[in-house]
């Protein structure tokens, strides 16, 4: 936090830890009602965390989910380490998913996750190394008249 | 319409979240899919859905919905219940499949 208008806030995840999926896009959503922010804008970066978390829990082995708000723009930012994505346009495509059985019965694994993470977002940047992890950078804009 | 006159009418079962009952409810949502509920549902909706593990809480208070419903008379897990009196999100239990509650749901909050 090197400048006062400025907010930035990390969160750890683990993978496969089913009891503590969401903690962290519940604290994001808080911590934005807190200072302020649109509902619009909440609730568009409260749908792309959830799903980034969700991939993390699902398919990776850790995360670090880092908040970082301006006066003009929101940002999210997911490293994970894990598997990473070999095909990621395949990834991205709605109803692509690697889900198991196990998790489709939870009702995960629609395959909408990534692609909703892009929709919510004004500026959206999704990159992976095979056998290393997965790094997901979005931006949501503050402006009013940017709003979706 | 309020939660607890939703529950009444249709004599619904109040598993847990007790305490937020008096909660406004703007409409349902009916799915099973964690994305699609994350995705489309809106603030004040009750959620309509078999899903009983406790990754539901999480969903319902990430978009400010006003309850989940349980349907087919399925029993949410332990650590379910538990987590929804901690984050008093209203579970409530029916007896009816999806369709019938969603229905009722309609005409109700319609009417
Ligand atoms: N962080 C991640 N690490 C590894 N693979 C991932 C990650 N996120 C997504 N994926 C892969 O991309 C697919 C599509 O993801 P998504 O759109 O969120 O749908 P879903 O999670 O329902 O499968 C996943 O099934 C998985 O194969
Ligand atoms: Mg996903």
């Amino acid at each position: 936090m090197s400048n006062e208008n400025e907010l930035s806030h990390r969160f750890e995840i683990n993978g496969r830890d089913f009891s503590n999926a969401g903690r962290a896009s519940t604290s994001i959503k808080e911590i934005l009602q807190e200072i302020g922010i649109d509902s619009s804008i909440i609730v568009r970066a409260a749908i792309a965390s959830y799903e980034a978390e969700m991939n993390v829990v699902m398919y990776a082995r850790r995360a670090v989910l880092t908040l970082n708000v301006t006066p003009e723009k929101l940002h999210l930012k997911l490293e994970d380490e894990g598997p990473g994505i070999e095909n990621i346009d395949l990834a991205m495509k709605e109803g692509f998913s690697t889900a198991t059985d196990e998790m489709r019965e939870m009702g995960f694994g629609a395959g909408m996750g990534l692609p909703n993470i892009k929709k919510n977002a004004d500026e959206f940047e999704i990159s992976s190394t095979p056998g290393k992890g997965t790094t997901i950078k979005i931006t949501i804009s503050l402006d009013s008249t940017e709003n979706k | 319409m309020k939660l607890k006159e939703i529950i009444e009418k249709l004599q619904l079962k109040v598993l847990a979240g007790q305490d937020k009952l008096d909660v406004e409810v703007t409409g349902g949502y009916t799915s099973d899919l964690l994305s699609d509920v994350i995705a489309n549902s809106k603030e004040g909706n009750l959620w309509v859905t078999l899903q009983t593990h406790q990754n539901i809480i999480a969903v319902a208070k990430l978009k400010d919905l006003a309850g989940i419903i349980i349907v087919n008379n399925r029993e949410p897990d332990e650590d379910t219940l538990q987590k929804a009196n901690e984050e008093n999100v209203p579970l409530i239990g029916s007896e009816e499949m999806a369709y019938e509650v969603a229905g009722k749901l309609y005409e109700l909050i319609s009417s």
